[in-house]
């Protein structure tokens, strides 16, 4: 999906992260995170961005996350809802759960 | 195993740490919302979230029940495409008012189920009855689809279109009757609406004290605090499990003999008081309370 504007997920409560995607000149994703867990999960919550974002066929943006400890389920699903906006694309790809 | 259903917490859609937590609290069913509890303009971030929950994270054996928006919103029929393929075991529609809401929900979710590769008739259905059209139309609900488990009584909605407000209960009294005579007549469960003044433990008590004695399976409840009360008000007494267990003692024992009469103390057992004495006997097993000594 191509990346046409600013689109924001999430909040900046605790156990949920805050997720804001602008569209970017160059190929590449561009990933600032901070987290109150960046220590221990940091790697982690970075490859659940990254792999939400390929699975969307996302490849030229730029994130701003802000976590406050959301599970990985809670990074996926804010994820896909900024792509969606930031993309103006409500043809959502729902998979059935294996 | 009957699936108890006590208590229905409900847990805003759009809430992670809820979400995370709602397993924790005991409640016999877990229901997450889509509707009310989410501002229009984060449906879809909610829909996302409870769909990545179902998808990836496990509550054991609890029910998972997902209150969507209804079909005439615009959200509802996303909300299902998103939901049926999420596999909870039940989807609840608001604002049931006729047979006919139940129908078309229904062949949607066929839809969805048949172009997921989902078992047909696998996702279960509870319908909330929310308007004056819809408590004259409970029995006809209740009997729209084999997928239906329970239909429920939504209070809020209700009252303002009886242009009264919620008080002591006395004007829940024609709804709440009908919506459980209904059920019964249709063989499923009937689920009281919430009880919103969170504070007034007293008021909840006398309003679930009510409810157990109309006969109601159980309650929506918003917040976590209301499970324990409630799940005691439905507990079995010990010397009601006492003298279920005598019962259906006598019961065998008669079959025993060959007689097709049973006593107890003197009495003869009735079918209606074998089916009670059955009923509470299952309650408390599935509830796991210890079981009694046989006497």
């Amino acid at each position: 999906m191509e990346i046409t504007q600013m689109g924001i997920a999430g909040t900046m409560e605790s156990s949920d992260i805050m997720i804001r995607l602008e569209p970017k000149e160059t190929e590449g994703i561009e990933l600032n995170l901070s987290s109150s867990v960046m220590q221990q999960f940091g790697k982690q919550i970075t490859r659940v961005i990254m792999d939400t974002l390929k699975e969307l066929d996302v490849d030229k943006v730029t994130v701003t996350a802000v976590d406050k400890g959301a599970l990985d389920c809670t990074v996926r699903a804010r994820v896909s809802t900024a792509v969606h906006r930031a993309a103006n694309d409500s043809n959502y790809r729902w998979r059935t759960k294996g | 195993m009957k699936q108890l259903r006590r208590s229905m917490l409900f847990v805003p859609g759009n809430n992670p740490g809820m979400i995370r937590d709602a397993h924790i609290y005991g409640s016999d069913s877990i229901m997450f919302d889509l509707e009310d509890s989410v501002a229009m303009a984060e449906k879809d971030a909610a829909r996302f979230l409870v769909y990545n929950a179902l998808t990836h994270l496990r509550y054991g054996k609890k029910e998972l029940v997902v209150r969507i928006n209804d079909l005439s919103s615009g959200l509802g029929i996303e909300d299902l495409e998103a939901i049926v393929r999420a596999r909870p075991n039940v989807i609840r529609l608001p604002k049931t008012e006729t047979a006919q809401d139940i129908i078309d929900c229904e062949a949607e979710i066929e839809r969805i189920e048949r172009e997921a590769g989902i078992p047909v008739g696998s996702t279960g259905m509870m319908a909330a009855i929310e308007s004056a059209k819809g408590v004259l139309n409970a029995y006809d609900i209740a009997r729209s689809s084999k997928r239906l488990i329970g239909i429920a009584l939504g209070a809020e909605d209700y009252v303002t279109d009886l242009k009264t407000t919620r008080s002591d209960g006395t004007e829940l009294f024609f709804a709440r009757n009908m919506i459980l005579n209904a059920a019964r007549a249709a063989g499923i469960d009937a689920i009281d609406t919430v009880y919103s003044d969170v504070n007034n433990e007293e008021g909840f008590l006398k309003e679930v004290e009510l409810i157990k004695k109309l006969g109601f399976d159980g309650k929506s409840v918003i917040n976590p605090r209301q499970i324990p009360p409630l799940h005691k008000a439905f507990m079995p007494s010990e010397k009601d499990l006492i003298k279920a267990r005598a019962i259906m003692n006598a019961i065998a024992q008669a079959n025993a003999r060959g007689s097709g009469v049973a006593s107890l103390n003197g009495k003869m057992i009735d079918r209606p008081v074998v089916i009670r004495a059955e009923r509470l006997l299952e309650l408390a097993e599935t509830a796991d309370i210890i079981p009694i000594e046989e006497v």
